[in-house]
């Protein structure tokens, strides 16, 4: 390829304008790249969400008939979980993991280009599906059969779609692993990376183990749909029940892969704005690990209502209940961080604590839903709503603004608008309260998911609720127009505009050179 | 030790909902009326309280610590960074809390898994979109529709207190037994939940799943299907009435009485008004959430039931017009026979499923004749419930 050679013989040399991005296999382009892409998606999804609320503002079928409204909570879910965190968080990756060990760039730039544009394309066949007859698919973002069996044509799009994201996520992660096994500074030990390295690796391997899983359950639904296979038809000898045990061995694993890069992001946040060294880096490593390994063991608690044995919900109880300790032991820890530093509460570090606090409530009530019978009450109400998005929004989402906020003065070499950013992290954060919250009480007096209209019981808090998704919906331009503000301009960011930073990337120029370290840098 | 945690609250519950009519169940679990559903209540309140005293341990601490070692106090930060100890015990203590956790949660799960002495079993089948039940001992079936009128849906008529809650035919139980439900579906998977029981089953289709429950308190008791079915998934509630046992008694009399009058007026014939007002009714409860009362159908994914009208789905249009009912890309309105095939049938690969096996002779020929003669369709065609009964015998 062209740009090959020009980086060969001019380092400074490469394609501008459409072609800089379209041909770059640089990890900075290419993570911005996979962060804007992820930004655009996180807004498309989050209008599918104000759409749903407006719909659900009241009882009563207001502008959506259920069809329509199906094809929304469908399309919300799928496109967030593939189009905005997991991209974001493989941008993060791009753009810290060369930085953070003393890498120029990633092991295998052009697969990395490859990797990345997959998305798009992934990304527009589940937008057109939302043109074909009959719409986009409305089975929910969980695809079982035999109800995803029924669809049509975009049904098979929505599946094609999943094909290109997991072998882009497959890609991903391949490179990332190798990145991170060959490419470290000599005396980076594993045991000297930093967190949010540990968390990556990690996680690749888990995006190495749980995407083929989900192809797989995804081909034989579409085998199912039109080449005459009974995989999931109980009239053929299939068994529905089948599919949903492949689908969560990818399912619970996943959720770790939106949030494991989270706790990388919290790990390398909370000690820098503490001033002081992060507490237990080993038992945060083997925690790591720990959830990885187990969350292979609790698939089934997500399908405690389908009619299995006493036996096997015990044993996945179990299982399930485990997972609190490793993730205890990390609330601990980032605790014991703070205590007795030199505090401030500089963005990244407001939504740092607003993530461990929130998370920790999300943590819980994911105990409460592990406990079988309390789960038989809360499966496929708006607890479980409200469970998934205190791990996905306030865990997840809520980690990657603070990881922009703390690294984007490092990428632009600007300060972003500080007074700006603390708006954007109250309203954000008072908002996702108020939209969640009450979701567990809902969810408790007994109103199901998925639904389109809902008994009066019910009325007043989804009111509220859907006020305060209006809140939170509008607040993310705010964040939009605080980071193409920083982009734009702001006071210099200097090398190390954070007090208490001392992984690599500090001692590089903000913004960065293009190749990261052209050397590899000295590392104590 | 689980009651004072019931009873404690409840109280909160209360004073913080006190203006709304359903104060009792809005910010927790609704009212348990089963032992089980009981012991649900009890174990999420003491797992809450658990949850609730290492919250506030824990961010008591955090924030502690956000307040005292700020940096705008001036306080210097320490550079530990381990303390074996320490980390030895906090990954030991939750590890005593989970098995505290888990004793009294085991004992219930094998309590509710025992499905052992019922009294009396009742099959339950999901379909899209409402529940059939069939009293296995007493030879007694009958479906159960969503019974809010599409008025209060469309917001053209104010909701009435049991919006969506609703169904024509509840089913019924005797309080005091112990009643065994085998649930399976037809189509898709459903799931029939009563809160107040503390049952949530999944029905699924070519399987027999069983749960069950037993009701000491007389009363009518509310839930909705909890899996995802497509279109009606949020129409489809349940319905459970507990009578005490001659009261029961009596309403199964009088369901086998209405069974044999079934029978009985199959065997009459009626006039094409007295068909089509019949039909209306079946075809708004049972057809319309894909068809839709005007019979427009979704384009696309549910096909008009009006000639003329254009539809998108090559795949249904082409199964359609091998029944006579598509010509051209259009919609036409097919022959009675096949008319009739395609409702006691369904049309396998699509949506269309076969109706003829929850329908009663009357049933098939008044919705029939509905469909034929509405909305602009005028044939005149009739169908009586002879004709279907005569269909019935030679195919099956
Ligand atoms: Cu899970
Ligand atoms: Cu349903």
């Amino acid at each position: 390829m062209a740009t090959t050679t020009l980086h060969d013989a001019h380092h400074d040399a490469h394609p501008t304008g459409v072609m800089r991005w379209l041909t770059s296999t640089n990890h900075k382009d290419i993570g911005t790249l996979y962060l804007w892409f992820s930004f655009i998606m996180f807004l498309f999804a989050g209008g599918l969400a104000m759409l749903i609320r407006a719909e659900l503002f009241q009882p009563g079928l207001q502008f959506f008939q259920p069809n329509l409204f199906n094809q929304f909570t469908t399309m919300h879910g799928l496109i967030m979980i593939f189009g905005a965190i997991m991209p974001a968080f493989v941008g993060f990756a791009n753009w810290q993991i060369p930085m953070m060990i003393g890498a120029p760039d990633m092991a295998f730039p052009r697969l990395n280009n490859w990797s990345f544009w997959l998305l798009p394309a992934a990304a527009s066949l589940l937008l057109m599906s939302f043109l074909m007859p009959g719409g986009a698919a409305a089975g929910g973002w969980t695809m079982y059969p035999p109800l995803f069996i029924q669809g049509g044509m975009s049904y098979d799009m929505t599946i094609f779609a999943i094909h290109i994201m997991g072998l882009s996520s497959i890609i991903g992660s391949i490179n990332i692993i190798t990145t991170i096994l060959n490419m470290r500074t000599p005396g980076m030990t594993m045991m000297k990376m930093p967190i949010f390295v540990w968390t990556w690796l990690i996680t690749a391997f888990l995006l190495l183990s749980a995407m083929p899983v989900l192809a797989s359950a995804v081909t034989m639904l579409l085998t199912d749909r039109h080449f005459g296979t009974y995989f999931f038809n109980a009239a053929g000898g299939g068994d529905p029940v089948m599919f949903q045990h492949i689908f969560w061995f990818f399912g619970h694993p996943e959720v770790y892969i939106m949030i494991l890069p989270a706790f990388g992001i919290l790990s390398s946040i909370i000690p820098t704005f503490s001033r002081k060294p992060l507490f237990g880096y080993d038992s945060m490593v083997y925690a790591t690990a720990a959830i990885a390994l187990l969350s292979f063991l609790v698939w089934a608690h997500h399908m405690f209502t389908v009619g299995m044995p006493a036996a096997s919900q015990l044993f996945f109880m179990y299982a399930t209940m485990l997972i609190a300790i490793p993730t205890g032991v990390k609330v601990f820890n980032w605790t014991a961080t703070m205590w007795r530093g030199s505090i401030t509460f500089e963005t990244p570090m407001l939504f740092a604590i607003a993530v461990v606090c929130l998370f920790t409530i999300g943590g819980f009530s994911g105990l409460v839903l592990a406990i079988v019978p309390v789960d038989i009450q809360l499966q496929d109400t708006y607890y479980v709503v409200a469970h998934f998005h205190y791990v996905l929004f306030s865990g997840a989402a809520m980690s990657i603004m603070a990881g922009v906020y703390y690294w984007l003065p490092k990428w632009t070499g600007h300060m972003y608008d500080e007074r700006l950013g603390k708006i954007h992290f109250w309203l954000t954060t008072i908002a996702f309260n108020v939209t969640f919250f009450p979701m567990h009480f809902i969810g408790l007096a007994g109103m199901p998911r998925r639904i389109p209209d809902y008994a009066l019981q019910f009325a007043e808090f989804n009111m509220l609720q859907s006020i305060g998704s209006f809140v939170l919906g509008a607040s993310q331009l705010l964040f939009l127009y605080t980071v193409i503000k920083c982009i734009r301009g702001g006071a210099t960011a200097g090398d190390r505009p954070w007090e208490g930073a001392d992984s690599l990337e500090w001692t590089l120029t903000s913004p960065p050179p293009y190749h990261s370290f052209q050397t590899a840098p000295a590392f104590k | 030790m689980p009651c004072n945690i019931r009873s404690a609250l409840p109280t909160i519950t209360i004073s913080l909902s006190a203006t709304s009519a359903y104060a009792d169940f809005r910010f927790n679990l609704q009212p348990a009326v089963t032992p089980i559903a009981t012991e649900i209540y009890d174990l999420h309140n003491l797992i809450l309280l658990v949850c609730l005293a290492i919250f506030i341990v824990v961010f008591g601490v955090m924030f502690y610590a956000l307040y005292k070692h700020r940096k705008s106090v001036g306080h210097s930060p320490a550079q530990f960074s381990h303390n074996t100890k320490l980390e030895v015990v906090w990954t030991i203590i939750p590890f005593f809390i989970l098995v505290g956790m888990a004793y009294p949660t085991t004992q219930t799960i094998l309590r509710m898994k025992t499905v052992e002495n019922t009294d009396m079993s009742i099959k339950v089948t999901g379909r899209q979109w409402y529940w059939e039940y069939e009293y296995m001992d007493a030879g007694v079936n009958y479906v159960s529709n969503l019974a809010t009128p599409r008025d209060q849906i469309d917001n053209k008529a104010a909701k009435t207190p049991h919006y969506l809650l609703e169904v024509d035919q509840p089913m019924v139980v005797p309080t005091g037994k112990k009643v065994r439900l085998l649930l399976t579906a037809s189509d898709v998977i459903h799931s029939w939940w009563i809160p107040a029981f503390g049952v949530k089953q999944d029905a699924i289709p070519g399987f027999i799943n069983e749960a069950w429950f037993q009701v000491d308190k007389p009363g009518i008791y509310r839930g909705q299907c909890a899996e995802l079915c497509g279109v009606g998934h949020g129409f489809m509630p349940i319905v459970v009435e507990a009578k005490p046992q001659e009261e029961y008694d009596a309403w199964l009399k009088n369901q086998k009485a209405q069974l044999a009058a079934t029978a009985e007026a199959a065997t009459k014939d009626y006039t094409l008004d007295e068909l089509k007002t019949r039909g209306e009714t079946i075809f708004n409860s049972r057809c319309a959430a894909c068809h839709q009362a005007n019979g427009q159908g979704i384009p696309g994914v549910f096909p008009p039931l009006v000639g003329g009208a254009a539809f998108a789905n090559q795949d249904t249009l082409k199964r359609l017009a091998e029944r006579g009912f598509a010509k051209d890309g259009k919609i036409v309105l097919g022959p009675k026979d096949k008319h009739l095939d395609i409702v006691m049938h369904g049309i396998p690969g699509t949506a269309m499923q076969g109706l003829g096996a929850q329908m009663t002779d009357l049933e098939v020929a008044a919705v029939i004749t509905y469909e034929r003669n509405s909305w602009g369709n005028k044939t005149g065609d009739m169908l009586q419930p002879k004709e279907v009964a005569a269909v019935r015998k030679s195919k099956g």
